[in-house]
């Protein structure tokens, strides 16, 4: 992170106040310390963020003294496009990754940190700690810098960017273990309560406001439920639990059979999804 | 279970030709460490049957082949890292590409890992392959090997192959210097003696792939050597606070300690080692820390705090061993970025005095580097550097070359010693100096450097210019490019080669007029922007003023002063800009001259409007 902020004119924090943005934060304040953060933050709502989760990050905001920048899609795009009229694919690209490549060109952002592991997704795995991007924001898989030893070359030319990812090596575990660690706070929707929930296409959607219709036969139920992973909330599939702290979670996730990422609907699609929609520019 | 963090981390490599069963041997670890979640085998068994290679079989290499485009190709392109873990040591494996055009990849995954994975089909034996990643991985300062002899279920389990293989494999190592940690006869299709001893070759009594990674001992003890801290960044968040951050390459820091700042040679006391949760009373090798020293002096990214007692050299010209790993070769005399650990300093490489074959070993000749070749040549930097031999340090002796128009990373290197002769070679300090030699004249110094296609008019404006700036009562010398030609620069020809050369040693008679004070105007095509920015990077900021002299190539054509267009389009000239070499327009140059909008005459009063401007600071014009 210090060597990005050395090297690059405008770098910015992709915070998305998920468990690996709040460790990817917690890395910001000890390297920077005592100084605060040297950058912005920016964060994509898409106007069906949880609750709780934009509570958080104006909580972190407010105690870290950080500068935040929200970004959203136009009013009209989202009219148009809902978690419910819309393919994964087009509510990706219109409410994710249109705002956000029209942010860090509005900004002139020439360095971005998000929190992707290689661990989560089979082509997230290839992904360098610097990955660039075009003009553009388009990444070219076959065509990324080598990167030796700890030696990054930053050198861009004008318009291009680069996307670094300082958690690439570490696994959902170490995430879990360093948030225990060093009593990192999360998002409370990670630990297990009682929440408003319906089962549909075989995933646990929490109802997080009264904007989703329940199809005919669908009833709200109260469950014990958590999540592994935060997203959009109608797209985003809690696990039944009942681990209300961080051990329990960490007991539960060591004993799981399932991959994190199971529970987002915007992976689904052909195989290759994800790694379609990074060369399209998202993160 | 233990907690993840507390296991020892080993980072490995594999490497193997295509079709040696890498992403199978991987996708079989994962799976038999109990790495692979149902969700993933679900989806694992629906493409085995839709893309897989092992009829309806789990096909293991598909949870390792991540790309799309890989997988149409049947082939690895890059590097991926996987993680897994055992009772013993937590693992990241990078995968690396067996195909012969990736060999930077390779190099990329094995410059951080502390042992290789050399996997060999039973069938074929050692390939070229096998030996070329033997070489690059020590090469890197991977010494511990082992060798994966693979698919001995094709050839009936035979210990005579296996023995044959490895005997072969045995000498090659013995001859590069690298440590054969073991050797396994196994089947990563099959699983024998991957993470379990194999029941068809029960003459093998050794260790399981598996076992000999968790139980290889690799690891040099850091702590011990005398401090290393590269300065990446400087904290100042108020005029009371002052640290220097980093990551401690080697050693162990104290408070008290005395250390040395290099390259200034300065000495200071180090007072606190500073973290979010408080003051640590030591640090050591692999720590990212922040330091306060004792008094305050000046010290900024780029620059190494060392053990006082045993700091590192530094030198400007190095014999290096470098790994082209760029399609374009390396241009000889050409300046590109050389980054090493914090420091970036502009680099120059020599005619390589040998390249290597990885195969026979053998030293050739070559006049430079073409992708995938690994080489050793001297090589100059602009600012000394603060270095280690790479065999002492792999943080101060590896670096990469950066080419200065693409950007992108063209070269690994490493620094095997710094050259005497730089040593003991010292500048001669001058007492009347440039900037007395340009007060006499009433003037400050400047590079007016014209830059354009053949025929774009550099040589009428540069002539307007000088006569004007005469007429001002200005001293100037216009240096052009032709007429230079037919003496300094009479033995250089017009390859890209020899263009670099010219420029270089007409940068140098530029640089020369400059100290003595004068405003030299230089008229040359100059087509590489790399090369006009290594003779801007020579001159103090502000005097080197680029002149684009802006013709498109038709209208040059259709001027043809010199009737030399006619003759490149007949094939007479070689090498021409614009017809058969490219010519690299300035990006941002200080004054664009459009010809096709401004008559010579408007465009030499601009020039030297700007040359005289407020801008260019102190420089009054004479009454």
């Amino acid at each position: 992170m210090r060597e990005v902020v050395a090297e690059a004119q405008r770098p910015v924090f992709l915070y998305s106040v998920g468990k690996d943005s709040a460790v990817m934060l917690h890395l910001a304040l000890k390297a920077f310390y005592p100084a605060p953060p040297p950058f912005p933050f920016l964060h994509i709502a898409s106007g069906w963020d949880f609750a709780d989760l934009l509570a958080h990050r104006d909580k972190m905001v407010a105690r870290h003294g950080l500068d935040l920048i929200v970004a959203s899609a136009s009013d009209a795009d989202q009219a148009r496009v809902t978690p419910f009229t819309a393919g994964a694919d087009v509510y990706a690209e219109t409410l994710l990754t249109g705002p956000l490549k029209a942010a860090l060109t509005a900004h002139g952002f020439d360095a971005a940190f998000g929190g992707g592991r290689r661990d989560e997704e089979k082509s997230r795995a290839k992904e360098r700690i610097m990955s660039f991007r075009s003009t553009s924001h388009h990444w070219d898989p076959k065509n990324q810098r080598p990167e030796l030893w700890d030696l990054y070359n930053l050198r861009l030319s004008p318009g291009e960017s680069i996307r670094v990812f300082p958690l690439s090596n570490w696994t959902e575990a170490d995430i879990w273990a360093y948030i225990a660690q060093e009593m990192i706070d999360i998002v409370p929707l990670y630990l297990a309560a009682p929440r408003p929930t319906v089962e549909r296409g075989g995933q646990i959607i929490v109802l997080d406001d009264d904007r989703m219709a329940l199809a005919p036969g669908e009833a709200a139920t109260l469950r014990s439920v958590r999540f592994r992973t935060l997203g959009c909330w109608p797209l985003t599939g809690a696990v039944e639990s009942t681990a209300a702290d961080l051990p329990s979670v960490i007991a539960e996730m060591q004993a799981s059979t399932t991959s994190e990422r199971h529970g987002r609907m915007i992976d689904v699609g052909a195989a290759a999804s994800m790694e379609q929609k990074k060369q399209a520019g998202y993160f | 279970m233990t907690e993840p963090d507390k296991r020892e981390l080993l980072r490995f490599i594999t490497c193997g030709s295509v079709d040696d069963g890498k992403s199978t041997l991987i996708g079989r670890l994962l799976h038999d460490t109990g790495m692979i979640p149902d969700d993933q085998l679900v989806a694992l068994a629906a493409d085995s049957r839709r893309l897989g290679t092992q009829g309806g079989d789990l096909d293991l290499a598909l949870l390792v082949d991540g790309l799309a485009a890989e997988r149409e190709q049947g082939i690895t392109i890059d590097v991926a890292y996987r993680f897994f873990h055992t009772a013993a040591r937590s693992f990241i494996v990078a995968d690396c590409p067996g195909h012969e055009h990736y060999t930077r990849n390779m190099i990329t995954g094995a410059s951080s890992a502390d042992l290789a994975v050399l996997i060999v089909d039973a069938r074929g034996g050692l390939t070229a392959q096998t030996r070329r990643h033997a070489v690059l991985c020590n090469l890197v300062g991977v010494r511990a090997m082992v060798l994966a002899v693979n698919k001995m279920d094709l050839v009936g389990h035979s210990p005579a192959v296996f023995d044959a293989i490895v005997a072969d494999f045995t000498s090659f190592a013995a001859r590069i210097g690298v440590t054969l940690v073991g050797a396994v006869p196994m089947s990563g299709l099959k699983g024998d003696n991957v993470c379990a001893p194999s029941p068809n070759m029960a003459w093998y009594d050794g260790p399981t792939l598996l076992t000999l990674l968790e139980t290889a001992d690799v690891r040099a003890d850091l702590a011990a050597a005398p401090l290393r801290l590269p300065v990446q960044w400087v904290n100042r968040p108020n005029p009371d606070f002052r640290g220097y951050a980093g990551t401690i390459a080697a050693g162990t820091v104290r408070p008290g300690d005395a250390v040395r700042l290099l390259p200034s040679g300065r000495i200071s006391q180090v007072a606190r080692i500073v973290t979010m949760d408080g003051d640590l009373d030591r640090a050591v090798a692999g720590q990212s820390i922040t330091l306060c020293l004792a008094d305050e002096i000046d010290c900024s990214r780029g620059d190494v705090i060392a053990a006082a007692d045993a700091p590192p050299q530094s030198a400007n010209q190095f014999e290096a061993t470098i790994v082209w790993l760029d399609e374009a070769p390396m241009k000889v005399g050409r300046g590109y970025w050389l980054k090493l650990a914090t420091q970036m300093v502009s680099a120059t490489v020599q005619q390589p005095k040998y390249v290597l074959n990885v195969e026979s070993l053998d030293h050739l000749a070559a006049r430079t580097l073409d992708l995938n070749a690994i080489g050793v040549a001297e090589l100059a930097t602009d600012r000394p550097l603060v270095f280690e031999p790479y065999a002492d340090s792999r943080v101060l002796g590896g670096f990469v070359l950066i080419d200065k128009l693409s950007n992108h990373t063209v070269a690994a290197g490493m620094l095997n010693f710094g050259l005497r002769r730089a040593q003991n070679i010292h500048w001669q300090a001058l007492e009347v100096t440039r900037e007395a030699r340009a007060a006499q004249k009433q003037q400050r110094a400047a590079v007016l450097w014209f830059t354009g296609l053949s025929g774009s008019g550099k040589s009428t404006i540069a002539n307007l210019v000088e006569k004007r700036l005469l007429a001002l009562g200005q001293h100037s010398f216009l240096l052009d490019g032709d007429n230079l030609r037919h003496g300094l620069n009479r033995d250089l020809g017009f390859t890209e080669a020899d263009r670099i050369e010219n420029i270089r040693r007409v940068g140098e008679v530029a640089k020369l007029m400059t100290d003595a004070g004068l405003v030299v105007i230089t008229a040359l095509i100059s087509p590489f922007m790399a090369d006009r920015d290594t003779v801007r990077a020579m001159l103090p900021a502000g005097e080197f003023i680029e002149v684009h002299i802006d013709t498109p190539l038709a209208e040059a054509e259709r001027r043809d002063v010199k009737g030399l267009y006619a003759k490149a389009r007949a094939g007479q000239i070689a090498n021409f800009t614009g017809i058969d070499s490219p010519y690299e327009a300035p990006v941002a140059p200080e004054i664009r001259i459009d010809t096709m909008r401004e008559t010579p005459e408007a465009a030499a009063e601009r020039i030297v409007a700007y040359l005289n401007g407020p801008h260019r600071d102190t420089f009054q014009l004479l009454e």
